[in-house]
């Protein structure tokens, strides 16, 4: 008995031991943790799923023409995406055009100059307007915005109405309305992720730049900016992943077109804001022309983030020479 | 059921039923004051309706998700074949109240009073008519002047029973309309800006100088828009309210089929508004559950009754007698 208590005592022991271990949490938490990252691949391939089988019958019908066909008619049933995909692009490229040197200008000075008490309030002030609905941007946009451009507008013409981009009769709303609304919708994802990453570059770096007699702007621009690049452009593409699926403010100011136009002033429309207005009245044919939409949507944000990835990798190698 | 017996009132009970619906928005006001008057008079019987459009009241009372569906648009036979399938049963489409849609405006001088006929209106929405001093207009409104500026037109970006009421007509007036674009609760527009809701089309007109746009007639009398009189088809020029609304629907009464299924757009009858249409109850002949069917037979019956009495103070026409009498007869099918 004395010799087998011991074996005993170990055996519960051992078995105590790997209770105890899961019960004081690691092993909860790590099932948990577990869960948590899988899901996130589950349901975006339950999402593509949904989206590829529910999209049959337009993908049969019209194959690789619905990415290249301008038409589109749901009386007749015939689709294609691509003044969608247009509007898309151009309303987020004008969108990051006016926010990527705003939302830069700005993150430099809130975490290089501007003394931390002023930095910390503007930060609590731009994360404010983060978390502000999209449809409010949308009401600024029609009611602020595009009554603005309407004056503005006129002097724009008159210096550079020679540029196609600027010709061509403008009703106020317009792909330029909502590549401005969307502008202000997305700098402060740019501002408060780039403070965040300029903040973390360490002070010995710049205190040496300092020492070795650059100014203040040479140190920010030369040592900082560089070393933090990976994390602002990161914050980017993160801006522009939200101007590319931005359904509610375009839709309000971007008047609702689907034609492909060379001016910025011309209506247009995007993909996102078809599918919200189509949708619940759509049947049939017209609402696989929507789900494919979609899908196009979804595969252009994930050409963008790879685009995205590759930019960063490219320039952490040239870093590293 | 005790409060119903307190007050007398002479009401039929029913179990403690829940009913729910979904369908077109348009009639969503008028249903809402109908379920809580019905409620008065029955304390047992609680209607619930979503206003999710047409298409989706359509394809919710088709899968069985609901007790019956609402829509602005006619049921095409196709949704009506899928209905059977799914359902084993018919259904029924039956008018409930009308309404318009109605032309509005914004010409800087042109306060109120426009006229426009059949050619003006699918001329300009088909861009054939590009200025407003044009004599397919001017003809129309001697003695008003009319500027020499470019038409900004305006539609709904947005599926809805409005664009299948204005389209329809556009396609009766105009071949050219039906062949290049048709009717539907979103077409292919040959041009102009579009906006979101009768509010955003409403805005847009508002904010735009030359612009025509068209909304339902309560909204615009809520936002106190000009709208158009317009050439209906015994050739007179007609402002749209509730009267020429109802009257168009009268119409039609002589030519009404069985399965109640026809447009109001374009009809004859020297008073009649003819961008009119009708917003239809689904109610299946048959229903799973037989208490349901009895109370939904029982409140369509009162609809089309004494509850057509509160469609007029909410600004929607009533139906014509000779319509709700046939309706009626066809409602003894529920079951």
């Amino acid at each position: 008995m004395a010799s087998q208590a011991p074996t005993l005592q170990d055996t519960r022991a051992t078995r105590v031991s790997g209770l105890r271990s899961f019960f004081n949490m690691d092993g909860v938490a790590q099932a948990l943790v577990w869960v948590a990252g899988w899901a996130i691949v589950a349901i975006t391939a339950v999402l593509v799923f949904e989206l590829w089988m529910n999209s049959a019958e337009t993908r049969q019908k019209f194959g690789f023409d619905f990415l290249f066909s301008t038409t589109w008619d749901p009386v007749n049933g015939d689709f294609g995406a691509l003044p969608f995909i247009f509007g898309t692009l151009a309303t987020s490229a004008v969108a990051l055009i006016i926010a990527v040197p705003l939302g830069i200008g700005a993150s430099i000075f809130l975490a290089e100059l501007a003394p931390p008490r002023i930095s910390d309030a503007l930060t609590f002030c731009i994360e404010l307007l983060a978390a502000v609905p999209s449809v409010i941007f949308g009401l600024i946009g029609i009611f602020v915005l595009v009554p603005a451009l309407q004056v503005m507008v006129p002097w724009l013409k008159a210096g550079l109405g020679f540029l196609p981009i600027f010709s061509g009769a403008f009703y106020g709303v317009s792909i330029l309305s909502a590549g401005v609304v969307l502008a202000v919708m997305i700098v402060p994802f740019i501002i408060s992720i780039s403070r965040e990453v300029l903040m973390a570059v360490p002070r010995d770096l710049r205190e040496a730049a300092l020492a070795l007699g650059a100014t203040q702007w040479e140190s920010t621009w030369q040592v900082v900016l560089p070393f933090a690049k990976v994390g602002v452009i990161g914050s980017v593409f993160l801006a522009l992943a939200r101007a590319l699926g931005e359904t509610m403010a375009v839709t309000m100011v971007v008047g609702n077109t689907p034609k492909i136009q060379a001016s910025l002033l011309a209506p247009g429309y995007s993909i996102a804001a078809v599918i919200a207005n189509e949708f619940p009245e759509a049947g049939g044919i017209q609402m696989s022309a929507l789900i494919e939409l979609g899908l196009v949507l979804f595969t252009l944000t994930i050409i963008i983030n790879g685009a995205a990835r590759l930019l960063i990798l490219a320039t952490e190698t040239k870093g590293a020479k | 059921m005790t409060i119903a017996a307190a007050l007398g009132l002479s009401a039929a009970a029913f179990a403690q039923t829940q009913i729910t619906g979904a369908g077109a928005t348009f009639p969503n006001p008028i249903y809402q004051k109908w379920f809580s008057e019905f409620r008065k008079a029955h304390g047992d019987v609680q209607i619930n309706y979503q206003a999710i459009g047409s298409g989706g009241g359509i394809k919710q009372v088709t899968m069985g998700t609901v007790d019956f569906g609402a829509s602005d648009a006619i049921m095409t036979d196709q949704q009506i074949t899928e209905f059977k399938a799914a359902r084993k049963t018919n259904i029924l489409a039956l008018p409930t109240v009308a309404g318009a849609a109605v032309a509005t405006y914004n010409i800087p001088g042109v306060a109120s009073g426009l006229n426009l006929t059949a050619e003006a209106l699918s001329g300009i929405f088909l861009g054939k008519i590009t200025k407003w001093n044009d004599p397919a207009i001017a003809g129309a409104n001697k003695g008003v002047k009319l500027p020499a500026a470019d038409i900004v037109v305006v539609h709904r970006s947005d599926g809805s029973g409005t664009t299948f009421c204005w389209t329809d007509y556009l396609a009766k007036v105009s071949p050219e309309w039906k062949s290049k674009v048709g009717s539907g609760a979103s077409v292919n527009w040959p041009l102009g800006l579009g906006a979101k809701g009768n509010d955003g089309v409403a805005g847009q007109v508002k904010q735009t100088p030359n612009s025509i746009g068209y909304v339902e007639l309560i909204y615009a009398e809520n936002q106190k828009m000009p709208f158009a009189n317009v050439k209906n088809a015994a050739g007179a020029f007609v402002k749209p309210n509730l009267a020429s609304i109802t009257a168009a629907a009268a119409g039609v009464a002589k030519t009404m089929p069985d399965d109640f299924r026809i447009s109001i757009t374009n009809a004859p009858g020297k008073d009649a508004y003819p961008i009119s249409t009708f917003t239809w109850l689904l109610v299946p002949e048959k229903s799973a559950d037989a208490n349901k069917g009895k109370v939904i037979k029982a409140f369509v019956e009162w609809a089309l009754g004494p509850g057509q009495a509160f469609a007029e103070p909410m600004t929607f026409a009533r139906l014509p007698k000779e319509v709700l009498a046939k309706e009626l007869k066809a409602l003894a099918k529920v079951q």
